[in-house]
């Protein structure tokens, strides 16, 4: 009899169980659902408001003098382009080295320590104070104004950490074994680094470019005050112009989607049909990342 | 051990202490190996012989914090010296290691790695060591069809005979092996061994195994580690059949601990 | 470590040990039988025979089993190696124990003793030199083996001292041919006896060293 009830008790015991088991699991599919929802319903928002501002002469023009009829964003299309290329022409060398000089040269100890703690601030601290000291550095004291190429290197200080950090990690993962292997052949360091370490790592730092492209594409506190407002195309009649386009002004799509928006009014629906745009952008980054992420793992 | 020529002794270490930061890893270890034959090194974990086998070719200088003293010659020259060209070092004593690590390239780039290190950029040269190298650790047959794909896609004990051909392919006097089969099956672990006897006509092999069988099958010469200490060399037929060391015997019996 | 492994190997020097009891108890009893005439007791080694066989066959399959399952070195290995040899000498021991016995049960004993007093010397001596021998094994004392080697040169002599007589005797008298080759066998089994004694010696002198026969063998 006695047996009987220990038995019951634990019976119930395994109930209670399966009771929480189901209520935390309906907790978590209201989660999922809730974020799913949110991501979709900005999506259809975004569509519906800007599919009305929608047209190819948007996408394919650029906006005449202000105040005018014409409306398009082919201009602001070319100066992310831009932004895109010269921050990445900047900053990668640059965070790719430190990376390395951090991971495979520099002797563990207190100043690696330093320097890995200030790219983690750095990547931390609010996009508009770089935007500050990128207007005051290299607007005032490098006397760039306003121009793309101020506006990339605000953007390239503003990366950098990704690329350094992202590098890193995957210069860490390369196996030791890999190292043992080049050395024990009679390699140097470097040649160790250049042939076999930068291979290995090459899907890291490709995931950490693209992950600045999307930091560039959806970056505009700190572009207001240093790549400036404007929206025209550049007048490339040599191979000279298109350098001289990065010392321009130059608004990218955030930009121009923020002066769309604080204009208000009619304007508005435009700013939505860029932000259709950028969401489009960001998605076909999204897939290439994913796409040459599997690149990868296949050619392993 | 029977009495040696100079000219059979192809490194000596004389009275060899390492130190990892305090911890004493080596202690005045000192004992000759032999030309064209293979030594083998037995002993418990820990006991110092893979930190010994790395002191031949200066690996550990890899490993922060480590003093080396004593003498290690090569053909009677100090490798420890200053001046000396590790590199050059390591193109003389080469190295294969406790799991298989062919690069993620070729197994053509993987065999040719070694030799383009050392400044060899003629693809018709780089073509005759390949093929070499990879007959020379009893690998072409399997590999000959596929030069160009990726070392990887070969098998544990594939591998591991790539990495030996990716050794010799810089024509090295000593090839110095750290548990070369401990993550083979039986098989391959067989076929290293058979390669290993056919390399020992050609060059000084030495190896760390933590299988005292296979010490004992293919080692010509055998020394016993112990705590960082050199307990017993000697010809491997009298180490396993008549120990003069109690611990020696205690060891290899299973007494041991 | 490695306690079931040593547990065989116990079991091995248990084995061998009682094994050489059997034996030593066969010649020491061939010895007594042929000395008191004993047809009964003769009878019980003949008996005793089958004993020895299976415990060799025993201890030859442990020691395969050890081979097979453990690869023994160094001591371990001599000891199985030495125990594969040393039971082939102890059971042909106990098989000349048997033939002798044999003789004596169909023989006319008392004859046979009469030829030469040596003859029960010859028998004691053997049977002392297997007792030691496996003495010597029981307690790996090499001094012991040495002596046991040593005392072989008596036998032998003793051998060929009884042969003389046998050959004289012979060649006066032709009648008594049945009882001199009877003699002849059971003297030549006590000379083989004592040989299987030397070579148990020699390989618990093999056990301690890896030497046998003053090469070193392994």
């Amino acid at each position: 009899m006695k047996a009987l009830q220990t038995n019951n008790a634990s019976n119930l015991k395994i109930k209670q169980h399966r009771f929480v088991e189901i209520l935390l699991k309906i907790f978590i599919w209201v989660c999922a659902l809730l974020t799913v929802s949110f991501v979709v319903g900005i999506i259809i928002y975004i569509l519906v408001k800007g599919i009305e501002g929608m047209s190819w002469n948007f996408i394919s023009t650029p906006a005449a003098a202000y105040p005018v009829e014409n409306y398009g964003i082919l201009g602001n299309i070319v100066n992310t382009l831009y932004l895109i290329v010269i921050t990445l022409v900047i900053a990668t060398p640059i965070g790719v080295g430190a990376a390395i000089y951090l991971t495979e040269y520099a002797k563990q100890g207190r100043l690696t320590k330093i320097i890995e703690f200030t790219t983690e601030t750095l990547s931390g601290i609010p996009s508009i104070i770089y935007g500050l000291f990128g207007s005051v550095f290299f607007y005032s004291v490098f006397k760039l104004n306003y121009s793309i190429l101020a506006g990339s290197l605000t953007l390239a200080i503003m990366i950098l950490p990704i690329i350094i950090r992202t590098t890193q990690e995957s210069i860490k993962t390369v196996p030791i074994m890999y190292r043992e292997g080049a050395m024990g052949l009679g390699a140097t360091r470097w040649y160790m680094i250049r042939t076999v370490i930068l291979p290995c790592s090459i899907e890291g730092i490709l995931t950490s470019v693209i992950l600045s492209i999307g930091r560039i594409v959806g970056e505009s506190a700190a572009l207001i005050f240093t790549a400036g407002l404007a929206y025209n195309l550049p007048n490339i009649t040599g191979i000279g112009d298109i350098f001289k386009k990065a010392m321009d002004q130059g608004a990218s799509l955030t930009v121009q989607l923020y002066q769309y928006a604080a204009r208000g009014g009619e304007e508005m629906k435009y700013a939505f049909s860029t932000a259709l745009v950028l969401v489009i952008v960001v998605l076909i980054i999204n897939v290439l990342t994913k796409i040459i992420a599997r690149g990868f793992k296949k050619v392993k | 051990m029977a009495e040696l020529n100079n000219s059979d002794i192809k490194i000596v270490t004389k009275d060899v202490n390492l130190f990892y930061g305090d911890n004493h890893a080596l202690k005045d270890v000192t004992l000759d190996i032999l030309s064209n034959k293979i030594t083998a090194f037995i002993g418990p974990s820990g006991c110092g012989k893979s930190t010994y086998l790395k002191t031949l070719n200066r690996m550990n200088d890899i490993v922060p914090n480590v003093k080396i003293s004593g003498k290690v010659l090569l053909d009677g020259e100090d490798i420890y010296e200053n001046g000396v060209n590790v590199t050059y070092l390591r193109k003389k004593i080469g190295m294969v290691f406790q799991k298989p690590n062919p690069f993620p390239m070729s197994i053509y780039d993987n065999v040719a790695y070694g030799p383009r290190v050392h400044g060899i950029k003629s693809k018709a040269r780089l073509d005759e060591i390949v093929e070499n190298s990879l007959k020379g650790a009893a690998i072409w047959e399997e590999t000959k069809d596929r030069l160009k794909q990726n070392a990887l896609g070969l098998s544990g004990g594939q591998q591991q005979r790539l990495c030996i051909a990716r050794a010799i392919a810089v024509e090295p006097e000593v090839i110095l092996m750290d548990e070369p089969t401990s993550a083979l099956d039986p098989i391959s672990t067989l076929k290293i061994e058979e390669l290993m006897s056919q390399l020992k006509e050609k060059y000084t092999v030495a190896i760390v195994t933590h299988n005292m069988q296979q010490a004992a099958r293919i080692s010509d010469y055998t020394a016993f580690f112990l705590v960082g200490e050199m307990i017993e060399y000697g010809e491997t037929q009298q180490i396993f059949s008549r120990p003069k060391n109690k611990k020696t015997e205690e060891y290899i019996t299973g007494r041991f601990g | 470590m490695r306690n079931s492994f040593i547990e065989k190997l116990n079991q091995l020097n248990n084995d061998l040990i009682k094994m050489g009891g059997l034996v030593e108890d066969a010649i020491k009893n061939a010895a007594k039988a042929l000395e008191e005439d004993d047809v009964e007791l003769a009878k019980k080694i003949i008996a005793g025979d089958s004993l020895v066989n299976e415990a060799e066959k025993k201890i030859e399959s442990q020691s395969l089993n050890i081979i097979l399952r453990e690869q023994p070195v160094a001591g371990d290995l001599r000891k199985v190696s030495a125990a594969l040899k040393m039971v082939t000498d102890m059971e042909r021991i106990a098989d000349n124990a048997a033939d002798i016995a044999e003789i004596i049960v169909t023989a006319n004993v008392k004859s046979i003793l009469h030829i030469s007093a040596s003859i029960t010397e010859m028998a004691e001596k053997a049977s002392r030199m297997v007792g030691d021998a496996v003495k010597s094994f029981v307690d790996v004392d090499l001094e012991l083996a040495q002596q046991v080697v040593e005392r072989d040169d008596e036998v032998d002599a003793l051998f060929n001292e009884i042969k003389t007589i046998l050959i004289e005797n012979i060649s006066h008298d032709k009648s008594n041919v049945d009882i001199i080759v009877d003699t002849i066998m059971i003297i030549k089994y006590f000379e083989r006896i004592a040989d299987h004694a030397v070579n148990i010696c020699e390989w618990v002198y093999f056990f301690e060293t890896g030497e046998y026969k003053s090469t070193q063998i392994i």
